[in-house]
């Protein structure tokens, strides 16, 4: 694994080779059904958790309807409180509006808390590309940061790795990144966790800049709003004298009050606290306290693609809880790399090929990477109907159709390697249309039934790779009725 | 074109399929959730939750409180504390600790080698056992609750504890730079087991206040 999901493969072949894995099927297996069993303790804790849930998601479908009224509120208020608001269209921007910005504190270090849209965006990457070295504070960031890896989970982007593998990756390489790990380092969380605070702390007193994203963006007031856990985030948010916060223009709320639902929301959803340890708000650069200088960049890169899809607009509302990913199986079993991107998971199958398009191989991949089961659905915080949107993308890949790319309306065309199962699909609805055609198909496929193969030949191949060819009766529904008249007779 | 007007155009058209006339007031939002949990007694569910997230919960009266605030700087051997600027000084009338001073020259590496910090708070909250700063000159600002290892937060009760995450939010001023803490630091990021203390304060004291 090096640090990109650039040209990385569909979704099939990264998910046969992580479901080989022993080692990762264990770390995942364990990690998902704790967490799983914790978030359903932490939930019905509330008794107004569907009345929650419902709040939350009209609260994000009043939002995007009116997205831009809140951005140029949420700017306008940013702004009256002394902070500086600048507009990315893409990845690309955001990462040149950041580095200029970087660059003119004159830093070449900056410390960052975990921030799922500046992974999105590869800022890291584009930061080093200018000689600036940006340091992943989050204790799971830090190990995929050591490992050179990827994260692979929305919350828990190590939840790959054992203990064992992450003392490894602390012993061998903390040193090129600061302050070493301590001599006879063991494997106790406890231990690894004193580690890494001791790597860090030398940064977080010297950092002269801070980067972060956001949970939620107030449009009313202004306010930005982090929950963490560790307190990296207040760390990053607190002692630089810059911070620079990209935020994705869907994390938008109207309302101080909104806040109220999300809170309660959020924190059972995710890690299945009654509330995260530490939450961060502010309004503007502190007089006094934090941060001097302010910048908030606001984020496209695709999602006002994915706001004109009326059926995929509501992959929008997510809040990054990550309760999708613990419940679904296929999750469960592939883990997060094998879905291509930073946002992996169920919600990850719907969000990126709306952000991304489904031009690309793991793109037009991820609608399949489910078994639409819908328990992602029952768990989200906002009621995603995470299958809806997977179903509907699905026809997108196969049958292309009007969508929005770069802002543009266009007429896609079908994804490549999908031409068999469009070509079947017109065959049989031709069929369909033609009973004397459809009669006798049957019967044609029921006398031949012996010859018929195990596996299907040609592009059918892939499918049959794992299922075995349903076998043909010897006759055919219809014409058992009508020789037994629906069974009333003998021999029925 | 500027980036915003890109982008700001871009949402417009991809909201075509809103109706021009509609304003956000027409998108409904059900707000029958619960204002409150309506716990029978606040304050004991709120020493229940802060103790449940591994914070350690103390209780005193005013008489009793600077005695009691000595007790756990000694504990700790605190030889130094942080004060925020309006803090009562009664609280640490008894100890022997060195008062150090949340002023703009305390730079966070001196911060670093100070030893506790004693800060009232702005509210509790019962049902999710949080205390939320906010800059309040009984708090000071919030690097000092984050880089001393020790933080002992006094809160009074009943007055400055609420039952839910909506009246909290009620009671505080938004602009205000605000700081909610559950518990001491912790991560659950290594086969999530759960480990208090990664960069913030590894020590949550809560003292109860009672007037």
């Amino acid at each position: 694994m090096s640090g990109t999901y650039l040209g990385m493969p569909a979704f099939p072949v990264a998910a046969a080779t992580a479901t080989a894995d022993g080692r990762l099927r264990a770390n995942l297996t364990h990690a998902t059904r704790t967490i799983r069993g914790k978030r359903a303790a932490a939930v019905a804790e509330l008794p107004d958790w569907a009345a929650l849930r419902a709040a939350g998601a009209a609260v994000k479908d009043r939002t995007l309807r009116h997205l831009d009224t809140y951005l140029t509120q949420a700017e306008e208020a940013v702004t009256a409180a002394g902070g500086t608001v600048h507009w990315a269209a893409d990845a690309r921007e955001a990462n040149r509006i950041v580095t200029r910005l970087v660059r003119e504190t004159g830093e070449r270090e900056v410390v960052k808390v975990k921030s799922m849209a500046t992974q999105e965006i590869g800022l890291n990457a584009a930061l080093a590309g200018a000689g600036i070295r940006a340091y992943e504070t989050d204790l799971a960031e830090l190990i995929v940061q050591l490992g050179d890896d990827l994260p692979s989970h929305i919350l828990v982007p190590a939840i790959h790795r054992n203990r064992g593998e992450i003392r490894d990756i602390f012993a061998e390489r903390m040193a090129d990144w600061g302050r070493p790990a301590p001599e006879g380092l063991s494997d106790r969380p406890a231990e690894l966790a004193e580690a890494a605070r001791l790597h860090l702390r030398e940064k977080f007193l010297t950092a002269k800049v801070g980067i972060s994203g956001a949970n939620f963006l107030v449009a009313e007031t202004g306010t930005l709003v982090v929950v963490e856990s560790e307190g990296n985030g207040r760390m990053c948010l607190t002692l630089p004298e810059t911070l620079i916060s990209v935020v994705g223009i869907e994390k938008v709320v109207p309302t101080w009050r909104d806040l109220e639902v999300y809170l309660q929301l959020l924190p059972r959803s995710s890690t299945a606290e009654r509330m995260n340890p530490y939450t961060s708000m502010w309004t503007g650069p502190g007089e006094s306290d934090g941060p001097r200088a302010f910048h908030l960049v606001l984020l496209d890169n695709g999602r006002t693609d994915t706001l004109a899809d009326t059926v995929g607009r509501q992959a929008l509302r997510c809040i990054r809880c990550s309760a999708c990913l613990n419940v679904c199986p296929v999750y469960e079993r592939a883990g997060g790399h094998a879905y291509g991107s930073a946002y992996p998971g169920p919600i990850g199958a719907i969000l990126t090929p709306q952000l991304r398009g489904t031009a690309s191989e793991v793109d037009a991949s991820l609608p399949y990477a489910s078994s639409l089961c819908g328990a992602c659905y029952e768990v989200c915080p906002v009621a995603i109907d995470i299958p809806e949107v997977l179903v509907h993308l699905r026809e997108r890949v196969v049958q292309g159709g009007p969508a929005s790319v770069g802002g543009q309306r266009v007429r896609l065309k079908p994804a490549r390697g999908h031409a068999a199962e469009r070509a079947a699909m017109r065959a049989a609805r031709w069929a369909l249309d033609r009973p004397g055609v459809l009669r006798a198909g049957q019967r044609l496929a029921a006398r031949t039934r012996r010859l018929h193969p195990d596996r299907l030949p040609g592009p059918g191949r892939a499918w049959t790779d794992t299922r075995a060819v349903p076998e043909v009766p010897a006759e055919s529904f219809r014409d058992w009725w009508q020789r037994t008249g629906g069974g009333r007779e003998a021999g029925a | 074109m500027s980036s915003r007007d890109l982008v700001l155009g871009r949402i417009r058209r991809a909201l075509a399929d809103v109706p021009r006339g509609e304003r956000p007031e027409d998108v409904p939002v059900p707000r029958d959730y619960l204002a409150t949990h309506s716990p029978a007694d606040a304050v004991e569910l709120l020493a229940e939750n802060l103790a449940d997230y591994r914070a350690v919960v103390h209780r005193a009266d005013a008489a009793g409180l600077p005695g009691l605030v000595a007790r756990l700087l000694a504990a700790r051997d605190a030889q130094t504390v942080v004060v925020p600027p309006g803090l009562p000084e009664e609280w640490l009338a008894a100890t022997n600790a060195a008062r150090v001073a949340d002023t703009a020259d305390l730079t966070p590496r001196r911060l670093d080698a100070v030893d506790s910090v004693v800060t009232g708070c702005a509210v509790a909250v019962a049902e999710t056992g949080t205390l939320v700063l906010d800059g309040s000159p009984d708090q000071g600002r919030r690097r000092i609750t984050l880089v001393p290892d020790h933080h002992v937060c006094v809160v009074r009760v009943p007055e400055q504890v609420v039952d839910s995450v909506p009246q909290a939010l009620a009671r505080l001023v938004p602009t205000r730079p605000l700081t909610w803490i559950s518990g001491p630091s912790a991560t659950s990021d290594i086969e999530l087991d759960r480990v208090e203390g990664v960069h913030g304060p590894r020590t949550l004291e809560v003292v109860l206040l009672r007037e």
